[in-house]
């Protein structure tokens, strides 16, 4: 297929964001004085479905029944404890200024703006920063244990792209600590009655009546039944889709499907192009390989990241004949010192994994795949003693030996960047409301305010608000004009919609191909991270949109799924998930391909600073530094399904900025 | 590396189940343990025959789900790590592994390897939880906490509710996973208010769910990815004497 990467074929139309009117600090306030209000004997009239049950959909589920709404909340694993948010593992930022180190709502608000390289929506990012410091409130009084000081007060500690020290955290496990806070208060409201779990149930189909959604079609992956679920309103709090590249930080069973689902029945994909690669995960050492490990970005602190500086001393090392050791210092590139005088080791995400790609394509990668570099803590180990390295990163140190079977103490680590997180999702106004009316979308299922480019310590951050603070104050504006109860399941569009999931299960299994779920999965995986990962190019993404409908007629002609649709079969719905992101990884290419500029995460070889470029003459930045063209394409790109297999169409956002002005990211 | 594996295969929740033989050929020693049944997966799949069925999902050790007993010991016999943080190279070539569900009354087995844990979430409904409104909680450093209570706290809020205790115990007995729960939130000023309505109902839906009692065996502390202390159990039980010795007062 010919695509010359032009707008043809798009939309201009503006979507309307219903951003609150009034100066950015006072919309969020104004909004909420002005919402509409339900009332306590009306609120349990309403059925609420809400699908996931990590940070955003725990949260939104506990704080929903809480308010008196009826509450449907599903997920996929055994329990709702075991969400993938329980995987983070640095912190949460609030600005509660308790260092007293100048932190404020404006300065986290432009941090997180600033990090995200100008392409989120100014007016949702403030109110995340509103509501940030409500959030630490809340998981304190949910028995939420964060590290403390002697004194018996939080404690708090720096992280990326910030010169404050507002990240809350507990141990390594924040996360984990938050989700079980959030798990908690979700089963506080199932004893109370408010909420109905259904564990090890998946979303396959969301049911719209008169345009709006009023369902989901599911699977009890236990029993193999197919169910119908009606409600006044919908709420996707599904995570993201970073296992389109097959091997990511993600678990094993994230996936994409719900919100696709939705996306093909109306909803706009928005930003699918901006996925994060973390820079500080466990390199890949074969093709069994099922999942990347991610250490925390903190070993950055101390670390010392580098390349042999010719191909032929790396070559020596991937074949076992030399050692990390046996390299002298002047034959070492401490690269990122090099190019970043000023921030160093600690550059932002997306710039670090970037120049260890570069290291590894001009051939001096270090693990046996060559796609490997040195992390190296010996000059820490010399300069503060091995004891508070191992008081400081101990558990990362352990962790890497039982997974690389190497000793950091001993030897420098191998690290290599991996996909972590996806700053894409589906298109959602100030309400959480996507384009589809009724259909509301948090966390990381959402594209709304991480732009580009998330920060560390963010998505926590999030999750929560979106789920405690932000739905249940802007659904009522949705839910007034409803009446509840008045779609059930037996509407017509339930029937038919449970019609077609049946005949898709049905087409999977009859298929009978000769090869696995993730053979497919991985090839996939394999073309979309070469092509559309960290670099990409007109060429690339061109190739790969021609390579994905190959994939796919093969898929569904080849594909072999053992068993029936009765009782648990766990290659049935990984097949169901990998259709999702095979077509998913379209929508991907396309908006990758139609962003003709670099910006955070998206990298187009194509828009890079040069030596002709005033900025990087006068010093400001490098040659080869993301470039982003703000007069074309400041706006967020929001894709409407066109029918299987055909180019989707584009709308868009137009991002305006009133409290921030564009500027060249700089971390020299 | 070549293995036989021996694992228990059970179609669903009322077959009768038995231990199957599969080799497992030329596994790669930086393999972890479940990327080893996903190889042997992948070529049952390619022979026609239905892929060993096993619950996993983050594979870093934290969400609980993986849930595997091998040879004989949940998790296997290395100390604090979960089923997907076993890696290949701790075993020798031509090692025989047997691989079983984690086995108890009130963890019944779904398929295969899977068993059913919502016992565990029930036990925390019935009051693992701290009754906080969204909204109406005070500024978080209001109530200060010292530092050594809040640390205890968090050893105990370190479970990852994966039932490996359960498990182990030649009783089934769910002890440590209670009173770690128990022990997070009794530790905390703002578990306080409801620390023996909560260690009651927590007791006796455990009780109601068909777990065993504890025998004092330390089982459940040998095996706990999260290593949390059998000190939990001891903490349960004192908070537990006293609750029901108030509750009985005040009837």
């Amino acid at each position: 297929m010919a695509y010359d990467g032009s707008t043809t074929g798009s939309n201009t139309d503006t979507l309307d964001s219903a951003i609150p009117e009034g100066p950015l600090p006072e919309k969020w306030t104004k909004y909420k004085d002005n919402a509409k209000l339900i009332n306590p004997a009306n609120k349990r009239k309403y059925n609420i479905i809400v699908v996931g049950s990590g940070l955003a959909g725990g949260s939104a589920a506990a704080t929903l029944s809480e308010l008196g709404y009826q509450v449907k909340c599903f997920c996929y694993q055994d329990s709702p404890r075991r969400a993938h948010s329980i995987a983070a593992q640095g912190g949460i930022n609030a600005a509660k200024n308790y260092r007293n180190d100048g932190d404020s709502v404006w300065r986290l608000f432009y941090d997180t703006i600033k990090g995200g390289d100008f392409r989120s929506r100014e007016a949702n990012v403030h109110r995340l920063a509103e509501v940030s410091a409500n959030i630490i409130d809340q998981c304190v009084a949910q028995g939420v244990p964060f590290a403390r000081e002697y004194g018996g007060l939080l404690d708090n500690r720096s992280f990326g792209g910030a010169q404050v020290s507002r990240t809350f955290y507990a141990r390594g496990q924040t996360g984990q600590q938050l989700l079980i806070g959030a798990y908690q208060a979700l089963e506080k409201e199932v004893s109370k009655g408010g909420v109905t779990m259904y564990p090890r149930t998946e979303m396959l189909d969301l049911v719209k009546v008169d345009g709006h959604a009023k369902g989901i079609i599911t699977r009890d992956l236990c029993t193999g039944e197919i169910e119908r679920h009606a409600a006044d309103c919908v709420i996707l709090a599904t995570g993201g889709y970073g296992n389109v590249f097959f091997l990511s930080t993600n678990a094993m069973g994230c996936n994409v499907m719900a919100a696709f689902r939705a996306h093909k029945r109306g909803a706009y994909m928005a930003n699918p192009c901006y996925t994060q690669i973390h820079p500080t995960c466990i390199p890949v050492s074969g093709d069994y390989q099922s999942k990347l490990t991610l250490m925390s970005e903190s070993l950055r602190n101390d670390g010392r990241i580098w390349a042999p500086k010719s191909p032929e001393t790396a070559k020596k090392i991937r074949e076992g004949k030399l050692k990390a050791k046996d390299i002298a210092e002047e034959d070492r590139d401490y690269y990122l010192e090099r190019k970043y005088p000023s921030f160093g080791n600690l550059a932002p995400r997306d710039i670090s994994s970037r120049s260890a790609k570069e290291a590894c394509d001009e051939g001096r990668g270090v693990a046996r795949t060559g796609l490997g570099v040195f992390l190296d803590f010996s000059d820490a180990i010399a300069r503060l003693g091995e004891d508070t390295i191992r008081a400081r990163y101990g558990n990362l140190f352990h962790m890497y030996e039982k997974i690389s079977g190497d000793n950091p103490y001993e030897t420098p680590m191998m690290i290599y960047p991996a996909v972590h997180y996806t700053m894409g999702g589906l298109w959602v106004d100030y309400n959480l409301q996507s384009n589809v009316k009724g259909l509301h979308v948090l966390g990381e299922a959402n594209f709304s305010d991480h732009g580009a480019n998330r920060l560390g310590a963010s998505a926590l951050m999030q999750g929560l608000a979106d789920g405690y603070f932000v739905i249940p104050a802007t659904l009522p504006n949705y839910l007034v004009d409803q009446t509840p109860g008045a779609v059930t399941v037996e509407a017509p569009e339930f029937e038919k919609a449970e019609a077609e999931v049946r005949e898709r299960i049905e087409k999977l299994l009859s298929i009978k191909g000769t090869k696995s779920v993730d053979s497919f999965h991985r090839e996939l995986g394999l073309l979309v991270w070469d092509k559309c990962g960290m670099a990409r190019t007109k060429e690339g993404l061109q190739e790969a949109l021609e390579r994905i409908p190959e994939i796919r007629k093969d898929f569904w002609e080849n594909v072999r799924i053992p068993g029936d649709a009765d009782g648990v079969n766990m290659e049935l719905e990984k097949a169901g998930r990998v259709a999702d992101f095979i077509d998913f990884a379209e929508v991907m290419c396309h908006d990758a391909l139609n962003r003709e500029e670099s910006c955070g995460g998206h990298f187009r070889e194509e828009y890079q600073f040069t030596k002709d470029d005033e900025a990087v003459q006068s010093g400001y930045t490098n040659e080869g530094e993301a470039k982003r063209r703000d007069e074309e394409f400041a706006y967020v790109s929001a894709w409407e399904h066109a029918g299987p297999g055909e180019e989707p169409i584009l709308h868009k956002e137009k991002l305006v900025f009133e409290g921030v002005k564009l500027s060249v990211r700089s971390y020299k | 590396m070549n293995l036989t594996l021996k694992v228990w295969r059970q179609a669903h929740a009322t077959d009768t189940g038995s231990i199957q033989t599969y080799d497992a050929k030329d596994i790669p020693e930086e393999a972890s343990f479940l990327e080893m049944l996903d190889i042997v997966n992948e070529r049952i799949i390619t022979d026609g025959g239905d892929p060993i069925h096993f619950d996993h999902d983050c594979r870093e050790g934290v969400c609980g789900m993986c849930s595997l007993t091998i040879n004989g010991v949940p998790h296997s016999k290395e100390k604090g790590i979960t089923t997907c943080q076993v890696h290949m190279r701790k075993f020798r070539d031509g090692d025989t592994l047997w691989i079983e569900p984690f086995r108890a009354r009130a963890f019944p087995i779904v398929k295969d390897l899977m068993v059913d844990r919502t016992a565990f979430d029930r036990i925390v409904a019935a009051g693992g939880y701290i009754d906080v409104r969204t909204g109406s909680a005070p500024d978080a450093n209001s109530v200060p906490i010292p530092k050594q209570n809040a640390d205890a706290s968090f050893d105990a809020a370190a479970c990852i509710g994966c039932g490996a205790c359960v498990a182990s115990c030649k009783n089934a007995s769910a002890m440590l996973f209670v009173g770690a729960k128990a022990t997070h939130l009794n530790l905390l000023p703002q578990g306080a208010p409801e620390k023996d309505k909560r260690t009651l109902a927590l007791v006796r839906q455990m009780d109601a769910e068909g777990f065993g009692n504890c025998t004092n065996q330390y089982e459940c502390e040998a095996v706990c990815p999260a290593e949390i202390s059998a000190d939990v159990i001891a903490k349960l039980n004192r908070d537990y004497s006293a609750a029901a010795a108030r509750e009985a007062v005040a009837d």
